[in-house]
């Protein structure tokens, strides 16, 4: 069920971007990893040794054989971002770490979501998730699921619809962040896209200028 | 079974079917191991099975904790890795008191495990236990391996880990299954990769001639000399520096020895118990040149208020350190020898006579003061035994410390001019820790004289290790500096907690007689006049002797750094107190 295509444009646009830069403590990193058992509990025990709460961490294989790519957003200011970054070079089964700080990145996230739906509210939902432009990825007699792939405020913005609707959410399940880094664009190119420096931070330097990191999230 | 001479090492430079114990012990042997310290058990039993058939030296220790400091004492005495080994559960377990304190202090160690067979993996088996997850946090790596032909690249690579960038401890678990089967042993083939440096070394150009700049343009440098220096064997270097441009050298705990202190620009060590003089010119410093050491709490007191007018230049090969406790202007991260023969080119000459002179006169009446200069009264210092020690012994011996007071008094007052002779716990401080680095160091080092000096309290920790000292014949002198407490922890509440001396007092058995119990002659010493005789008669004594200094119960080690405050604000050595009276007082 699955089909359905109704081309609504996304009237929320601005009130779910809500920019919100007081949360700059979060700090995102990519680590390759070699794809044995027991990494993950070195590269998490590492962010508890150092009483830094993990605020996601996502794990798949990346495009390398054997080598497993994660995405670690960690409540961590930019001082300590080097430091966590050499630490987690020091972790032998580490192999490459991209502090991504601010630099112009792409930033996605998966959620299912699981409301309590019947067929006499089903196209209310429908709807919503079409303006979201989520899809249904199952339906049940009592319930329905809905697939959504966005940016962090665009789900919340969802589940934030969703419960203020009568349907109940049931269960959300998130992926987690995955991030990575924009091309090298064209200084023209970024300008028009408003993200800032147009060369890649050098792994290991600060942080570039503040720039969109979800920038264009509807593509 | 190939392997029939002790001698021959054919398996080394032809592939071999042999057994994964055999395996453990060629790959040992290949990767030039010729001492190990351990203690058998059910689970490592196939790998003591087959030790018989290699030129290894095995030394059967009482208590696990003490077979890791043993490989411990034994990697600081000569450089090249030390070698624990134990069985699954409690034998492993056992070995984690002294698997952190090697990690604290950046020793290149490994150590091997016995574990349950792969197939009873995680079903509490009997004596299993996942040691892999719980030295987890204190081992620079470890791993697991279920599988023979996996433990010759294992090993190799866990001595390859141990050693490079900064050195630590690395377990290799291995379980009795992979013990027992066999597999082709192909040594050359089972190389680890060419180890890579930490890729956020980075000693580039600007950042030198940034360093230069600074040190040329200094008016009150000061050089911190760290660990790091003897790590990197980098001594030289250090002292060119400090020679050439005529800095004063102030040492860490664990960077003595790395420069000499008979050196005129040696200011002595730094920190809680360092020299009132030390700190006072670090707080006064406008350059910090930090060389390899890592700004431990014990050093700064507080980063708040720590050297504040100063810039840092900060010299050490583990990028983690750098801006972890006191922010650095100038990072150079890289290994601190070749980072200086960067920088030594850069750097002409100065005069910094004016600094040191305004050091010197800071100095005022402190080392007149100082304990060594009383006329002796009748009661044993602390204090006078270690300077008696390194004079008798010219300053020449390896010294093994615990931790506490008599750690902090050896490293004052025993004056350590050669590299790798003060073995001591720093990051960690364990108690127990001298009596098996001691046996460490003196396998390390055969040909040296070999001190260990304790308290009456960590002594106790891990005592039971004279009975390998009796089984190995081994010539080790001990000094028991016996006062009846446990002394830090006992000064701790006499300054903190209103002399509240709750569980500190200690009762001891008779050191001496413990000594004979084992077959170690030892001698009791009450008077300092009693001491030169002591020390010479052990020193000229085949074989191990101990020596239980009672020494002045409530003594003090001063100066003294409350944890946590500034280095100015110290606490001196009292005028008052009559184990310090000032001459000029009377």
């Amino acid at each position: 069920m699955t089909g359905v295509s109704v081309s609504v444009a996304m009237p929320f646009t601005l009130t779910l971007h809500t920019h919100t830069r007081k949360a700059p403590m979060h700090h995102t990193f990519v680590a390759y990893v070699e794809d044995k058992p027991g990494v993950l509990t070195r590269v998490a025990s590492l962010f508890r040794r150092l009483n830094i709460n993990i605020i996601s961490l996502t794990v798949g294989h990346s495009e390398r054989p054997g080598i497993s790519r994660m995405t670690i957003v960690a409540d961590a200011n930019d001082e300590a971002g080097n430091r966590i970054r050499a630490s987690l070079y020091k972790l032998e089964n580490v192999l490459d770490v991209d502090d991504i700080g601010r630099a112009p990145s792409v930033t996605r996230e998966l959620a299912l979501i699981k409301v309590a739906a019947t067929a006499s509210n089903r196209s209310q939902i429908f709807e919503l998730a079409e303006v979201f432009r989520a899809r249904i990825v199952d339906l049940a007699p009592e319930s329905l699921m809905i697939e959504i792939t966005g940016v962090e405020s665009k789900i919340e913005g969802l589940i934030q619809v969703l419960n203020e609707t009568e349907s109940r959410v049931i269960e959300v399940c998130r992926s987690g962040k995955m991030t990575m880094r924009r091309g090298h664009h064209t200084k023209g190119v970024l300008k028009a896209m408003g993200v800032g420096d147009p060369e890649p931070a050098p792994p290991g330097n600060q942080p570039l200028e503040t720039g969109h990191d979800n920038f264009a999230d509807n593509i | 079974m190939s392997i029939t001479d002790k001698n021959d090492n054919a398996h080394l430079t032809t592939p071999t079917r042999l057994t994964g114990s055999e395996i453990i012990w060629a790959t040992l042997v290949g990767e030039g191991v010729t001492t190990v310290f351990g203690y058998p058990g059910g689970a490592i039993l196939p790998a003591y099975d087959a030790l018989r058939k290699f030129p290894i030296r095995h030394i059967l220790v009482r208590h696990e904790q003490g077979a890791a400091h043993m490989a411990d004492g034994y990697a600081r005495a000569c450089g090249k890795v030390g070698v624990a080994i134990a069985t699954s559960g409690p034998g492993a377990t056992n070995l984690v008191t002294g698997i952190a304190t090697a990690m604290l202090d950046s020793i290149p160690m490994v150590c091997i495990t016995g574990q349950v067979s792969s197939k009873v993996l995680g079903t509490d088996a009997f004596q299993e236990v996942d040691i892999t997850g719980i030295t987890l946090p204190v081992t620079k790596h470890n791993m697991l391996v279920t599988r023979t032909e996996d433990i010759a690249p294992a090993i190799r690579q866990a001595v390859q880990i141990a050693q490079s960038g900064r050195p630590g401890p690395v377990l290799v678990d291995i379980t009795k299954d992979a013990q027992q089967n066999a597999a082709i042993f192909d040594f050359a083939a089972a190389k680890p990769a060419p180890y890579q440096p930490h890729p956020m070394l980075s000693v580039v150009n600007t950042h030198l001639s940034d360093a230069a700049d600074l040190i040329r343009n200094a008016k009150r440098p000061v050089i911190l000399a760290g660990h790091g220096i003897l790590q990197s064997n980098a001594g030289e270097q250090v002292r060119t520096l400090a020679e050439r441009m005529q800095i004063p050298v102030g040492t860490t705990l664990l960077g003595l020895g790395g420069f000499p202190a008979s050196h005129p620009l040696n200011l002595g060590m730094m920190g809680m118990h360092g020299e009132s003089w030390v700190n006072q010119a670090i707080q006064e410093a406008d350059l910090l040149i930090a060389c390899g050491m890592r700004f431990d709490d014990r050093v700064i007191g507080t980063p708040k208020t720590y050297s504040p007018n100063s810039k840092k230049i900060h010299i050490d090969i583990d990028p983690a350190e750098i801006n972890k406790n006191i922010k650095a202007d100038v990072a150079l991260v890289g290994d601190l020898r070749e980072v200086l023969e960067q920088l030594l080119p850069l750097l002409p000459g100065r005069d910094g006579s004016a600094w040191i002179n305004t050091i010197e006169a800071s100095k005022g009446t402190a080392a007149v003061r100082d304990i060594r200069n009383l006329p002796d009264n009748g009661h044993l210092y602390a204090a006078h035994v270690m300077h008696d020690l390194w004079r008798i012994t010219e300053g020449k011996a390896i010294i093994a410390t615990d931790v506490g007071q008599h750690q902090m008094w050896e490293a004052q007052y025993y004056r350590h001019d050669h590299p790798n002779t003060l073995i001591t716990s720093g990051g960690l401080g364990t108690m127990g820790f001298a009596l098996p680095a001691g046996i460490g160091a003196k396998f390390a080092q055969p040909d040296k004289e070999v001190w260990v000096i304790a308290g009456d309290g960590g002594f106790q920790m891990t005592a039971a290790e004279l009975a390998t000292i009796a089984q190995e014949n081994l010539n080790v002198n001990i000094a028991i500096i016996n006062n009846g407490y446990l002394g830090m922890v006992r000064q701790w509440q006499e300054f903190f907690y209103e002399k509240n001396y709750e569980s500190t007092p200690l009762v001891s058995p008779d050191f001496v007689k413990l000594a004979d119990a084992h077959g170690i002659p030892g001698l009791a010493v009450r008077s300092r006049s009693e001491l030169e005789a002591a020390v010479q008669t052990a020193r000229s004594h085949q074989g191990a002797f101990l020596i239980n200094f009672l020494v002045e119960k409530e003594d003090s080690v001063y100066p003294m750094i409350p944890a946590g405050a500034a280095l100015h604000e110290m606490i001196r050595r009292p005028g008052h107190n009559p184990l310090v009276e000032r001459p000029e007082d009377k």
